[in-house]
């Protein structure tokens, strides 16, 4: 029998040990140390149960919740699901439509959750669900002054995201394409361009439809992935909840790897050196 | 007349922000939970003192999925 020979010599290149390798590239929002780069949103799961399922699939340690009226007849305890998840929770101020209504909706999610930190999001159009980007400004920088670690849903936009980032904001949350509609990212050089624009970390928010968007948008720098819709709406949202956990650190790999340029002509990949003469 | 999460109640003038909450079956230690009143955050610390003026109109509001 053949004497074993050790192998730790073949993979002691740069980045090989994968666990040190990923220990060393975490995510570090407002001071808070994230170990996974998908955020989850918990809207549209068919039940709770599902929900905590898919969190836990995923991975994720940041999860969005909205702020409704108390309904008295409502079966278990969301809040309770999520703390036995040991998520950070991450509330948002989906529906409001002007800075007022958001500022108030932030301080009551502060109130009811313990936490200041605030998924800023204000909507310009029912139909798009675009932000509305004066007022979106007017709240974060009111929020911002009053302690809150925001976190604002935006545009693609480079110039409005450098305003955020700019009052103070802990992250900027570029949109890929409209809330829900699963079309990906449609300016995937904006997105780029808003990684260079800002120090603060970037997480491609909405438009996520699967996994390969997931990896693109990692591809492309974001320090993150917002998903909520794809997963929750999914056939399979436990099973789509891992295709996304893959896509994010497969995609964050190859951000990290550093891809080959495109070329319109093909470059042998094989030598011609050696290449015999049959006659 | 008081206004509560958008319907008319038959809440009284005088009751506590804490004697709301009673009524839709919430502790004062309830988990995710925020009011406000017209307009304005009635934080924890105060729901036991604070009493409702007349024609107040009161949110009580709680987790959701969403987002």
């Amino acid at each position: 029998m053949r004497e074993t020979v050790s192998t730790a010599s073949s993979v002691s290149h740069n980045g090989a040990d994968a666990s040190s390798d990923a220990q060393a590239d975490r995510l570090t929002i407002a001071g808070r140390t994230l170990h996974s780069r998908l955020l989850l949103g918990t809207g549209g799961f068919p039940s709770l149960e599902l929900m905590a399922d898919a969190i836990a699939a995923s991975g994720s340690e940041l999860v969005t919740v909205a702020l409704r009226r108390v309904d008295p007849s409502a079966r278990g305890s969301l809040v309770d699901v999520l703390a036995d998840a040991g998520v950070q929770l991450l509330p948002n101020t989906a529906g409001c439509h002007t800075a007022r209504d958001a500022v108030l909706t932030a301080r009551l999610a502060r109130e009811a959750f313990d936490t200041d930190w605030i998924k800023l999001e204000v909507i310009g159009d029912e139909h798009t669900l675009l932000p509305d980007a004066p007022e979106l400004l007017r709240a974060a920088e009111e929020l911002v002054d009053d302690g809150f670690v925001v976190l604002p849903y935006t545009t693609d936009d480079p110039v409005l995201a450098r305003r955020l980032a700019d009052i103070g904001c802990a992250a900027v949350m570029p949109l890929g394409s409209p809330i829900g509609s699963g079309m990906g990212i449609r300016n995937p050089y904006n997105i780029a361009l808003i990684r260079d624009a800002v120090q603060v970390p970037v997480v491609l928010d909405a438009g996520v439809g699967t996994a390969s968007d997931a990896a693109l948008a990692m591809e492309l720098g974001c320090d993150a992935v917002m998903a909520a819709s794809a997963i929750s709406r999914a056939q399979d949202p436990v099973r789509m909840a891992r295709a996304m956990r893959a896509a994010v650190e497969a995609g964050r790999l190859a951000h990290r790897a550093g891809r080959i340029p495109r070329r319109l002509y093909a470059t042998p990949s094989t030598p011609n050196e050696g290449l015999p003469d049959f006659g | 007349m008081i206004v509560l999460n958008g319907q008319d109640s038959d809440v009284r003038p005088g009751e506590t922000v804490a004697a709301v909450l009673a009524r839709l079956g919430l502790q004062a230690d309830a988990r995710g939970v925020a009011v406000a009143v017209d307009g304005q955050v009635v934080p924890r610390a105060g729901w036991d003192s604070f009493a409702l003026p007349e024609h107040a109109c009161v949110e009580v509001l709680t987790a959701m999925q969403g987002g």
